[in-house]
C-alpha cells in the first residue's frame, strides 16, 4: 500500500514496522511511530473534523498539543476514548478512530447548514435566543447539546486498570525539549534526584522537529547522547508520555502517564494510565512554547497549518503535508519552515511577510525563493482543501491593504510568532507578564519553588536554551543542597544567526470592516470569529474574563492554547491598550485532559470506600439476610425466611423478640474506653445529664450536644472501674464523636487526667432481647447471678458466657428484659451460635435493624440522624429531665437563647393513624389544614413511622410545632400520591409506657 | 495539596489532617453568665483573616493530635506550627 506523501526517507518512524488503522470506516497503511495526524496526512488525508458551531470543514493544524482542529474518537466499546487529538495519538496496528461532531459523516454533514445562517448566530445567540420563552430553555437545550457534542463517553465499564504513584524529588523537571534535557541532566549530575517528564513519546521536543546541530552533532544524534547520560544517572528518572498537568500549593503536581494508550488494548498487563502525584523541592518548567496562527478570513480551511507543524511532520515523521506552498508570516522563524518545504522537494510558492524586507528574506531570495515582504495573505480559495491564496500589499503599520494578487497552492504554512506556555508557571500561582519586544506572554516572578527555563521563558533561539537550560538546573539543585550552583562543564554551542524581530499582526485586514468579510477565526475549536470579540466589545464586555465566557473564547478542550492570545491581543486594540494590561485568563488545571479513570486510579470497586464487617457477619450472609449500609458498616436488615416479604419478616421478628426472645449483632456501636483519674470529670462536660457519681458496675445513658445545644449523639456509658468508663455511640456517629472528644481534652482541658481509645472494633456484641433471654443466657453463664436483685436493670457484670470471658451490659433499646454480651471479637461467631443453641427450645429468632427500629419507635426512642437532624434540642424531644442543672456542659448555655426557648418550636410527638392500617409516609409534611391555599403552612414532619405487629396497628413519631401541648389535636400529613392522611397527636411511647417489661 | 509539618510526626500530605477552624477560641469560663450576644460571639464569629490566620489543624490519619498552624490564606505558605499551649507566633492582639 502506498502513502503517497511520505517521503522516501528521514523521520523517526520505523519503517520496518508498517501498520494500517481505520479513520472513519476507511484502512489506510502508516509505520510504526507515527501519530494518527502524521498517518492521515502521509495518505493526504487532511479534512478529519466539522467545527462545533457551524459545522465548517477543518484539518489537521499543528503536530503536537497545540492542534485543536483534529479531535476524535479512538476505540471501540468500553475502552473508547472521546476527544483525543489526533497529533497525540500514537498508532498501533489495528488502532480505529472517527472524527467527532459530524453528521452522517465528515465530507457531508447536514449540520453545515449552520455555517450558512452564521451571520445570524452572533456570540451568545444561544443565551439570547433560547432563554426566551421563559422556561424553554430545556427544550431547546438538548438538542444544542447535541448539536455542540464533542464525543461520546462510553457506556460500558472500563476493563482497564489505572493507578496512583505518590513521589517525592528534588528537582521536577516538566518538559524534555532542549532546555529540559539541560535542566534535568546539569541537575542529575549533582547527584540530586531528578525527575524528567516529557508529554511525548520520547525526549527530545523541538529538537526532532527541526534541523540544526550542536556541538556539530544533528540535533537528534545530541539528543540520544543526552538521554543516554541521564540513564546513566541513579537518582534521575526520565519517563516520556507523561504530561504534567497540573501545578498546586507547596509544589504538588499532577502529572498523566499514558502508559499503555499507544499499545493495542489488552496486549499490557498493566495498568492503562498512572497518575503521578508528586512533590517536589525545585521545579523547573521547560515546557516549550507553541506557535500562534495568524488572523485572516477563512484562515480555518483545511491545508492551513502552522509552519512549525509543517516542518515537524517533515523532520519527524517524514510526512509532507503539501506540494505546492505558501508561506505567510510576521517573524523569522517560518523561514526555516520554507526551507524544510524546499528540501523536501515541495514547491514553494511565495513567503509572505508582513516585514519589510530583512536578513532572513534576503537568505530566502538567495536560495531562489519569491518573498513578498509588506504582504499579508487575506484570503484563502477552497473549502475541504485549500486551492489558493488572495494576497495584498500591507501597509507599514499594517493596518491597511491595498492591490490585490492570487497565488495557487495545496498547503498554506503560517506563523503569528509564539507563546510561551506559561500554563504550569500560571496554576502555580504566578502571573504571566507581557513582553512587548517579545510580542508575548512570559512567566512573572514565582510564588513558589520554580523557574522556568527555555522557551516558555520567551527564549526561541536554541542556544538560550540550552544555556538556560543548564543553568536552571544547576541553581534548582543547588537549592535542594546538591552541587555549588555552577555548571559541571562548558554549555555547548549551537550555530547562530541574528535575526530580525517579529512584528505583532493581530487582525490582517481584507480591505473592509471586520463584520463584513467571511470569518477571521480567533479560537477554531470554539467557532470564535475576530467579529465576535468586536461585538463582545460593542456590547460592553471589556474584561477578558467576560469576553470569554461571552464568546466561548478559550472555552474549548484545548483551554485557549491556539487562540487565545491573538483574542487578547485583539480585545486589547480595541481599548487602545496593549494586551498586558488586558491580562490572560485565568489557567486552571489541568493543562491537558486528564481522564477521570486515572484520577480514580485504584479507588473504584471494593477499594472506593473501606467496607466495616462484625465478626458475625458471615452467619448473617448464610442465613439469607439482607444488608443494609450504616457509615461503613455492614449491618444486616431482616432475616427473611423462604418466600417471605420485607413486612412478614419484620413482624415476625418484632413479635419473637416481644413474645420469647431474639438476638441482634450490635457489634457495630461505637465504643470508647476511658480510663483516668479525670474521666468523671470530662464526661460530666460532655454529656447533659450528671456523670459525677455513677456507682461501679452500673450504667448510665447519656446525651451529648455540640455547643450549638443541637443533639449530637447518645448512648450508654458503663462504669467498669474505679477510674475506667465505657462509652457506647451511634453506631454512624462514633468517628466523629472519638474526634470531638479528642478537641475537648487536647485543646481546652488538657489538665484532665484520662486516655481514650476506641474499641469498637475490639468487641462483638451479641444482645439478647425478650422475655426468655435470661432463661436462654443462664444456661451459658454459670459464674453471673443472672437474678433482678443481684443484677439489675442499667448494670454491667463480668463472667463467662459459652466459655469466654465476657462483659454483660443490662441496657435495652427494645424495652424488653435485655442482656449484651460482649466478647472479643475472635470470639463473637462462638459465641453467637452458642446463643442459638441454647435458646433453640424458645424458638430464638435473629432479628435485623429494621425490627430494631420498630421495637425501638413503639418504645419512643430517638434515633440521632433519623428522628434530629442536627436542628433538635432535648427540649424539643421532651428530655428536659436529662440536662443537668447544677453543672455546666458542653450546649447549655445555648440551651438558653431565646430562639431555642420559644414554645412554638418543633417538638417531637408520637402520631396515630385514625385508620391503624394506614402507615404514615416517613419524610411527609404534617399540616393543620389540609384545604388551605398553598402554599399551606408547614408543622413539621414524619420522622419514623412503621407497622406495629405487637400494636396491631401503625405508629409514627414526628416533629410538630407546638406538639407537646397538642396531644389529642388532629393534623394532616401530606401523602406522596397526593392524598392527605389525618393523624392525632399522641404521646410518642406507645409501648409499656411505665417501663415493666426491661425490668424484670 | 498542602504539606504540614505535624509538630509530633514530621511534614505529612494535606489528606492526613483534618482542619479544625480557627486557633485559640477559649471557651468562656462561666457561660451562664454571658448575654446571647456574647455567648453568640465566642459560638459563630470568626475572624475571616486575609493573610497570616492561626488555625486548629488534626493529624486525624496519623497521631490524632491536635496542634496550631500559622498559614497565610493568600498564598497558602505556612509560616509556623505550634503545639496547644503554646504562644501564638509574633504580636497579636
Ligand atoms: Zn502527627
Amino acid at each position: 500500500m502506498s502513502q503517497p506523501h511520505r517521503l522516501a526517507e528521514g523521520g523517526r518512524i520505523d519503517r520496518k514496522r508498517p501498520l494500517t488503522f481505520t479513520f472513519n470506516g476507511r484502512v489506510y497503511p502508516a509505520f510504526r511511530g507515527d501519530t494518527l495526524a502524521s498517518g492521515l496526512l502521509a495518505n493526504g488525508v487532511h479534512l478529519v473534523a466539522r467545527s462545533l458551531k457551524y459545522h465548517r470543514p477543518r484539518g489537521i493544524v499543528g503536530a503536537g498539543v497545540e492542534e485543536s482542529n483534529a479531535l476524535v474518537q479512538v476505540g471501540e466499546g468500553a475502552r473508547s476514548l472521546p476527544n483525543l487529538v489526533a497529533t497525540q495519538v500514537e498508532l498501533y496496528d489495528g488502532l480505529s478512530a472517527r472524527s467527532v461532531n459530524v453528521f452522517p459523516s465528515v465530507g457531508f454533514d447536514l449540520r453545515a447548514v449552520n455555517g450558512w445562517f452564521a451571520r445570524l448566530m452572533p456570540p451568545g445567540f444561544y443565551y439570547k435566543t433560547f432563554m426566551w420563552p421563559a422556561g424553554s430553555w430545556r427544550q431547546y437545550e438538548h438538542q444544542i447539546r447535541k448539536a455542540a457534542g464533542f464525543g461520546v463517553v462510553p457506556t460500558g465499564a472500563d476493563p482497564d486498570d489505572y493507578d496512583h504513584m505518590n513521589v517525592h524529588c528534588d528537582v521536577l523537571v516538566a518538559g524534555a525539549g532542549p532546555a529540559g534535557l539541560a535542566a534535568a541532566l546539569e541537575a542529575g549530575r549533582t547527584g540530586a534526584r531528578v525527575i524528567l517528564m516529557d508529554e511525548r513519546t520520547e525526549p527530545g521536543g523541538a529538537l526532532l522537529a527541526g534541523s540544526g546541530r550542536i556541538e556539530g552533532l544533528p540535533a537528534g544524534r545530541w539528543v540520544n547522547r543526552m538521554v543516554e547520560e541521564l540513564a546513566s544517572l541513579p537518582e534521575v528518572q526520565v519517563l516520556a508520555r507523561t504530561t504534567v498537568a497540573g501545578y498546586y500549593e507547596h509544589n504538588f503536581l499532577l502529572a498523566l502517564e499514558r502508559r499503555t494508550d499507544h499499545l493495542a488494548p489488552g496486549s499490557d498487563p498493566g495498568p492503562r494510565q498512572r497518575l503521578w502525584r508528586i512533590r517536589a523541592k525545585q521545579v523547573v518548567l521547560a515546557t516549550g512554547a507553541i506557535e500562534r496562527p495568524l488572523v485572516f478570513c477563512n484562515n480555518d480551511r483545511p491545508g492551513v497549518m502552522l509552519a512549525s507543524g509543517v516542518s515537524e511532520y517533515i523532520h519527524r515523521y517524514a510526512v509532507l503535508p503539501g506540494s505546492r506552498a505558501v508561506v505567510f508570516t510576521n517573524n523569522d522563524s517560518a523561514y526555516q519552515t520554507a526551507f524544510d518545504l524546499l528540501d523536501a522537494g515541495a514547491q514553494v510558492e511565495a513567503i509572505v511577510d508582513s516585514r519589510p524586507a530583512g536578513q532572513r528574506s534576503a537568505e530566502a531570495r538567495e536560495r531562489g525563493l519569491q518573498v513578498m515582504n509588506r504582504h499579508a495573505v487575506v484570503d484563502v480559495r477552497g473549502a475541504k482543501r485549500i486551492r489558493g491564496v488572495r494576497l495584498m500589499a500591507l501597509s507599514a503599520d499594517g493596518g491597511s491593504v491595498s492591490g490585490k494578487g492570487r497565488l495557487a497552492c495545496d498547503l498554506l504554512a503560517v506563523s503569528g510568532g509564539w507563546s510561551p506556555t506559561v500554563q504550569l508557571h500560571a496554576q502555580s500561582g504566578a502571573r504571566p507578564a507581557y513582553d512587548a519586544r517579545k510580542v508575548c506572554f512570559v512567566p512573572g516572578p514565582s510564588v513558589q519553588a520554580e523557574r522556568s527555563a527555555g522557551a516558555c521563558r520567551g527564549s526561541f533561539d536554541l542556544q538560550a536554551c540550552l544555556t538556560e537550560g543548564f543553568r536552571a538546573g544547576a541553581a534548582a539543585a543547588h537549592a535542594t543542597g546538591h552541587g555549588d550552583g555552577g555548571l559541571s562543564r562548558p554549555i555547548p554551542s549551537v550555530e547562530g544567526r541574528e535575526g530580525d524581530p517579529i512584528q505583532p499582526l493581530w487582525i490582517v485586514p481584507a480591505g473592509k470592516p471586520v463584520s463584513r468579510v467571511p470569518k477571521q477565526f480567533v479560537d477554531p475549536l470554539m467557532d470564535v470569529s475576530a467579529a465576535d470579540i468586536l461585538t463582545a466589545v460593542r456590547e460592553g464586555y471589556d474584561s477578558i474574563e467576560y469576553v470569554k465566557r461571552y464568546t466561548n473564547l478559550g472555552m474549548g478542550p484545548d483551554q485557549g492554547r491556539l487562540g487565545n492570545v491573538n483574542g487578547i491581543a485583539i480585545l486589547a486594540d480595541q481599548h487602545g491598550t496593549d494586551p498586558g494590561s488586558i491580562g490572560t485568563t485565568t489557567f486552571r488545571p489541568m493543562y491537558t485532559p486528564v481522564t477521570f479513570a486515572a484520577l480514580s486510579g485504584g479507588e473504584q470497586k471494593e477499594l472506593f470506600d473501606p467496607v466495616r464487617k462484625t465478626a458475625i457477619h458471615e452467619w448473617h450472609v448464610e442465613q439469607g439476610a439482607l444488608f443494609e449500609n450504616v457509615g461503613q458498616w455492614k449491618r444486616a436488615w431482616y432475616f427473611p425466611w423462604p418466600g417471605e416479604s420485607l413486612d412478614e419478616a419484620v413482624d415476625r421478628e418484632c413479635l419473637a423478640v416481644r413474645r420469647s426472645v431474639g438476638v441482634l449483632d450490635a457489634s457495630t456501636l461505637g465504643k470508647i474506653d476511658i480510663q483516668g483519674p479525670d474521666a468523671n470529670v470530662f464526661l460530666n462536660r460532655v454529656y447533659t445529664n450528671p456523670f459525677m457519681k455513677v456507682p461501679i458496675g452500673r450504667c448510665r445513658y447519656g446525651l451529648m450536644l455540640d455547643e450549638n445545644g443541637m443533639l449530637m449523639d447518645d448512648g450508654v456509658t458503663a462504669r467498669l472501674g474505679e477510674d475506667h468508663y465505657l462509652m457506647h455511640t451511634t453506631t454512624g456517629g462514633a468517628a466523629h464523636v472519638m474526634s470531638w472528644l479528642e478537641l475537648w481534652l487536647q485543646t481546652e482541658w488538657p489538665e484532665l487526667k484520662l486516655y481514650m481509645t476506641s474499641v469498637t472494633d475490639h468487641w462483638a456484641t451479641v444482645s439478647l432481647c425478650g422475655p426468655n433471654s435470661r432463661r436462654v443466657l443462664r444456661k451459658l453463664c454459670s459464674d453471673v447471678d443472672l437474678s433482678r436483685e443481684s443484677f439489675p436493670f442499667m448494670a454491667v457484670r463480668e463472667g463467662a458466657v459459652a466459655g469466654v470471658p465476657a462483659r454483660i451490659f443490662r441496657i435495652s433499646f427494645t424495652g424488653e428484659l435485655t442482656y449484651e454480651v460482649n466478647v472479643n471479637a475472635n470470639f463473637g461467631r462462638h459465641v453467637w451460635e452458642a446463643v442459638f443453641d441454647a435458646g433453640e427450645e424458645y424458638g430464638i429468632t435473629p432479628f435485623g435493624t429494621e425490627a430494631m427500629h420498630v421495637l425501638r419507635a413503639e418504645k419512643g426512642y430517638v434515633i440521632v440522624g433519623q428522628d434530629t437532624d442536627g436542628s433538635v434540642t432535648p427540649v424539643d424531644l421532651g428530655m428536659e429531665r436529662m440536662l443537668g442543672r447544677k453543672k455546666d456542659f458542653l450546649g447549655k448555655r445555648s440551651l438558653f437563647r431565646s430562639y431555642l426557648v420559644r414554645k412554638d418550636r418543633k417538638q417531637f410527638v408520637g402520631l396515630l393513624t385514625e385508620d391503624p392500617k394506614e402507615v404514615l409516609p416517613e419524610g411527609g409534611q404534617i399540616v393543620d389544614d389540609p384545604s388551605a391555599p398553598l402554599p399551606r403552612p408547614m408543622l413539621g414532619h414524619v420522622t419514623s413511622s412503621y407497622y406495629s405487629a405487637a400494636l396491631e396497628r401503625s405508629i409514627a413519631l414526628g416533629l410538630v410545632k407546638g406538639g407537646h401541648g397538642r396531644t389529642g389535636e388532629t393534623v394532616h400529613i401530606q401523602n406522596f400520591d397526593g392524598r392527605t392522611i389525618a393523624a392525632r397527636i399522641a404521646d410518642p411511647v406507645f409501648y409499656d409506657p411505665k417501663g415493666e417489661r426491661q425490668n424484670v | 495539596m498542602l504539606l504540614i509539618e505535624c509538630p509530633w510526626c514530621g511534614p505529612r500530605d494535606e489528606s492526613e489532617f483534618a482542619y479544625s477552624g480557627e486557633a485559640h477560641i477559649v471557651r468562656p469560663l462561666t457561660p451562664e453568665e454571658l448575654t446571647d450576644e456574647e455567648w453568640a460571639d465566642y459560638l459563630f464569629c470568626r475572624r475571616n483573616t486575609r493573610g497570616d490566620h492561626l488555625e486548629q489543624w488534626c493529624h486525624a490519619s496519623g497521631c490524632r493530635r491536635y496542634f496550631n498552624v500559622q498559614r497565610d490564606t493568600v498564598t497558602y505558605r505556612i509560616k509556623s506550627v505550634y503545639k496547644p499551649g503554646e504562644p501564638p507566633p509574633g504580636d497579636r492582639p
